[in-house]
């Protein structure tokens, strides 16, 4: 068959949503269009029961119990709600005081957690931004050191989205439960690709999304454990009380229900899929290593999802590499690539040089996926490195002998 | 972002890149400029080499970029409008000019600085082992 062109690898950015989704999803569009609110007729129950069906698909995913489900418009929304509502609870001070309570976070957490995190610093509370080792993981020893009497919070992502590393997220969790501070865990990476269990592996409240399962855009939830122990939340979002009371607002009934189904889909399709991507993305990693010179894989050799790797090419700008490999789809910790102009924090954070930040590709692959594109992208990619080192300056320095790292650029 | 066709052409078919020689070479060779600007951290450098005569034209510039697209393509560009021109000429080219030539985004404006700062660099270091000024108009263009 022939390779349709250009090929997605940046399943970690989004996915497609899968055709079975979108047949549940297409009945409770104008068929059965009621509110789940409304508790007295036929049109309310059917909506109702489509909502309830996928709280138990979404639940059954990470071993909870169906009541434990908030549904949110995505993860960034459950982070925002886990983060602030549980700050708001558990604070040791009223609002408007300082010494409010201690949170431990990462430096290289997605922003939707970060930035919570640094508004409720503005807000009173202190937070301890965790630096990760140059494998970019996140211990259970790291959190425990940081740990103080006064820690009401810690969120630590189960898998980084940038570079796919896996934390040592039963082990925090253990920790935060032995210790009674409130755990969650930004699992947007994680969960539809990694066998998931919130009362084996300890978790309170736990963040994913549709869009990143082969589900839609714009619906996710929030796992908030009801016992052992029941975790409170403040909404952030006030209204008719959906939801527990935790997240108003009529509920996104086909969303859900898509959301749903993908949960299912990944519940039954993951062990498959995991084994799959896994050889693909090895694939990826030994073939590009072995015939590219100064390659770097960034990030735990073994802890690490299946379907993302981010592999820095030295001496190549990551922009411009995207630019060479334009049959790809896929994503660069490169400065140009970002609307800040900085090179990617997820990098810098691990302690890979600016430069091979700029110089990174990331890769992630998914449910479509086939050898057959792997092999076309080893080609490509090697292909733009060899086009792009004959131009690069630096490249030629490193074949003089030079140590580039010890020249006084004069930066502009 | 999508880029300009003149950004791509001169990215998939970039114009005189290569060197006058090695690093060690042309630091001692009178009749090449050398300009390197910019930093790996920062996502871009660019190497300008010139090869002016005794009439004080640049016969032939060669780059090599460590950069974005648009990096590639002004300094691929440099080369092109330097060939030909008198030194004093050269210092006439503008970073708004290259911007206009390949139509770059404002977020790309420094792509087409560094270019400029790299051929008043190499014009520098031409200047500088030939005994000259480097701010001041060569002698070829006094008259």
């Amino acid at each position: 068959m022939a390779l349709k062109l250009p090929i997605y690898f940046d399943h970690a950015a989004t996915t497609r949503c899968d055709p079975r989704v979108v047949e549940a999803m297409l009945p409770y569009f104008s068929e059965k269009f009621g509110n789940s609110s409304s508790r007295n007729h036929k049109f309310g129950w059917e909506s109702e029961d489509g909502v309830e069906l996928a709280r138990e698909q979404s639940a059954a995913l990470i071993g909870a119990n169906p009541k434990e489900i908030i549904f949110t418009s995505g993860a960034t929304e459950s982070n925002n709600l886990a983060i602030k509502g549980a700050a708001e609870i558990y604070a040791k001070a009223p609002a408007g005081q300082t010494g409010r309570g201690h949170i431990i976070s990462a430096i290289h957490e997605h922003k939707a957690v970060l930035d919570p995190c640094k508004r409720l610093q503005r807000e009173g509370f202190e937070v301890t931004f965790l630096a990760p080792g140059t494998d970019g993981v996140i211990t259970a020893d790291m959190v425990a050191a940081a740990i103080r009497p006064d820690t009401i919070l810690v969120s630590i992502m189960w898998a980084n989205n940038e570079i796919g590393v896996i934390n040592e997220i039963p082990q925090i969790g253990k920790l935060c439960h032995d210790k009674e501070i409130v755990f969650h865990t930004d699992a947007t990476q994680w969960v539809g690709k990694m066998p998931t269990d919130v009362e084996r592996d300890h978790i309170d409240l736990l963040s994913w999304s549709g869009h990143k399962i082969y589900g839609p855009k714009g619906v996710g939830a929030l796992f908030v454990r009801r016992r052992k122990p029941r975790i409170r939340l403040e909404a952030i979002i006030d209204g008719g009380g959906h939801e527990r009371g935790m997240r108003s607002g009529t509920l996104n009934v086909t969303g859900i229900v898509g959301f749903g189904k993908a949960c299912e889909l990944c519940q039954h399709e993951m062990e498959h899929e995991r084994e799959r991507v896994v050889k693909f993305r090895r694939k990826l990693e030994t073939e590009l290593s072995r015939r590219i010179e100064v390659t770097q894989v960034n990030g735990h050799a073994e802890k690490r999802l299946p379907h993302v790797t981010n592999i820095s090419f030295g001496f190549v700008e990551g922009e411009s590499l995207m630019m060479g490999v334009k049959d790809i789809a896929c994503s660069s910790g490169s400065a140009c690539t970002s609307a800040s102009l900085e090179p990617s924090y997820v990098l810098k954070g691990l302690g890979v040089g600016d430069e091979l930040a700029h110089s990174s590709l990331r890769l992630s692959l998914g449910r479509w996926t086939t050898e057959e594109e792997v092999d076309f992208a080893i080609e490509q990619i090697v292909a733009a490195v060899e086009h792009l080192r004959l131009m690069s300056p630096l490249f030629d320095l490193h074949k003089e002998g030079v140590d580039i790292s010890k020249i006084q650029w004069q930066a502009h | 972002m999508a880029y300009s066709d003149k950004v791509v052409d001169h990215f998939q078919h970039p114009r005189n890149v290569g060197s006058f020689g090695t690093s060690t070479d042309v630091a001692k060779r009178t009749d090449v400029g050398v300009g390197i600007v910019g930093a790996p951290e920062c996502g871009d450098v660019m190497q300008l080499h010139i090869k002016v005569n005794e009439q004080g034209v640049i016969e032939d510039a060669k780059f090599k970029c460590f950069g974005c697209g648009s990096a590639i393509a002004s300094s691929s560009l440099a080369t092109e409008w330097l060939k030909g021109k008198s030194v004093d000429e050269a210092l006439t080219i503008k970073n708004t000019q290259i911007v206009e030539e390949l139509s770059l985004p404002p977020v790309k404006i420094h792509c087409s600085v560094l270019a400029e700062d790299s051929i008043r660099a190499a014009i520098a270091d031409y200047r500088k082992k030939n005994g000259m000024a480097a701010d001041s108009a060569t002698h070829a263009a006094t008259h």
